[in-house]
């Protein structure tokens, strides 16, 4: 009986090993990636594509290619940390999706001014102003907020808080303009979150359900 | 105040609450939440208990909105080559 075709094919290389060989073969397993990366990026660029309309065509081209470019680099450097637990290709479009949603964010802000006043607030504020008294406890608890926010949080931590969480700034375009990681930033803004539920617990607000309705 | 105008502020409200105060469970960082989330992902696109495996990535995407956009592409992507 003829050996089946199948198993007289030779095994099947796992991306890694494609990635770790030699010459020729590396190159194309290098060039494979390459496609599967700028894939990624331009799936990512096509969501967000309403945030940056001043982008033209070859703009646009370019911004995918340098998204896969950087996720090729990021990819290559971190290969060894890929241990499979996942498939090798969601693994690698995390890292294209990443540098296409930066860039993105980055883009639709330069040149704009990054909002530090709690602006979010004022606008309720001013809203609230209008609307008949004795809306309810949840304007208290609203209420109580910014005082909580001016009372017992850090320079830096207010301008965090006030930034990303009530004025909606990307947390990456925050990080550029203030010269420090996204990390850093969500360190400062999950200690202020810590900091304002302790507050408000202590004025006796039930802070186990507060912000709990909406999430995000 | 209209109805509509009020249930309006209302949501404004719960949302301005929920921003500033995050989520109340213990979180992953955002490199963490980077360095899990492809494993994430695919717990949930096989329907299995991904916040069970994963601890304290859910709470972490409900108070990042960066990671949260980052969660939501690679879902939509890797979820929709199977």
């Amino acid at each position: 009986m003829a050996p089946s075709l199948v198993l007289s094919r030779p095994e099947t290389k796992t991306w890694p090993e494609r990635l770790r060989a030699d010459g020729p073969e590396r190159d194309a397993a290098i060039g494979d990636l390459h496609e599967l990366l700028l894939k990624a990026a331009r799936f990512e660029l096509n969501r967000r594509r309403a945030r940056v309309p001043h982008l033209r065509g070859d703009d646009y081209d370019d911004l995918a290619h340098q998204c896969a470019d950087d996720a090729l680099v990021a990819v290559l450097g971190k290969l060894d940390d890929f241990r499979g637990e996942s498939r090798f290709t969601t693994w690698v479009y995390k890292f294209a999706l990443f540098e296409a949603a930066v860039k993105v964010r980055r883009r639709a802000w330069q040149g704009r001014e990054i909002p530090l006043e709690d602006e979010a607030w004022a606008r309720l504020e001013a809203r609230e102003s209008r609307a008949p008294a004795g809306q309810g406890e949840a304007r208290d608890e609203v209420a109580a907020l910014p005082a909580a926010i001016e009372e017992v949080l850090s320079p830096r931590q207010r301008e965090v808080l006030v930034a990303v969480a009530l004025n909606e700034v990307p947390i990456d375009v925050l990080a550029e303009r203030l010269e420090t990681t996204r990390g850093a930033l969500y360190k400062s803004l999950h200690d202020a979150r810590r900091k304002l539920r302790a507050a408000l617990a202590e004025d006796g607000y039930d802070v186990a359900t507060l912000g709990e309705e909406v999430k995000r | 105040m209209s109805d509509g105008r009020e249930h309006e502020n209302e949501t404004d409200r719960e949302r301005l609450l929920a921003r500033a105060l995050g989520p109340a469970e213990p979180e992953v960082s955002c490199e963490e939440c980077f360095e899990l989330l492809d494993r994430y992902v695919e717990l949930e696109v096989e329907r299995a208990d991904a916040d069970a495996a994963l601890p304290g990535m859910r709470a972490h995407l409900e108070g990042c909105p960066a990671c949260a956009e980052d969660h939501e592409s690679l879902l939509a992507l890797a979820g929709g080559e199977r």
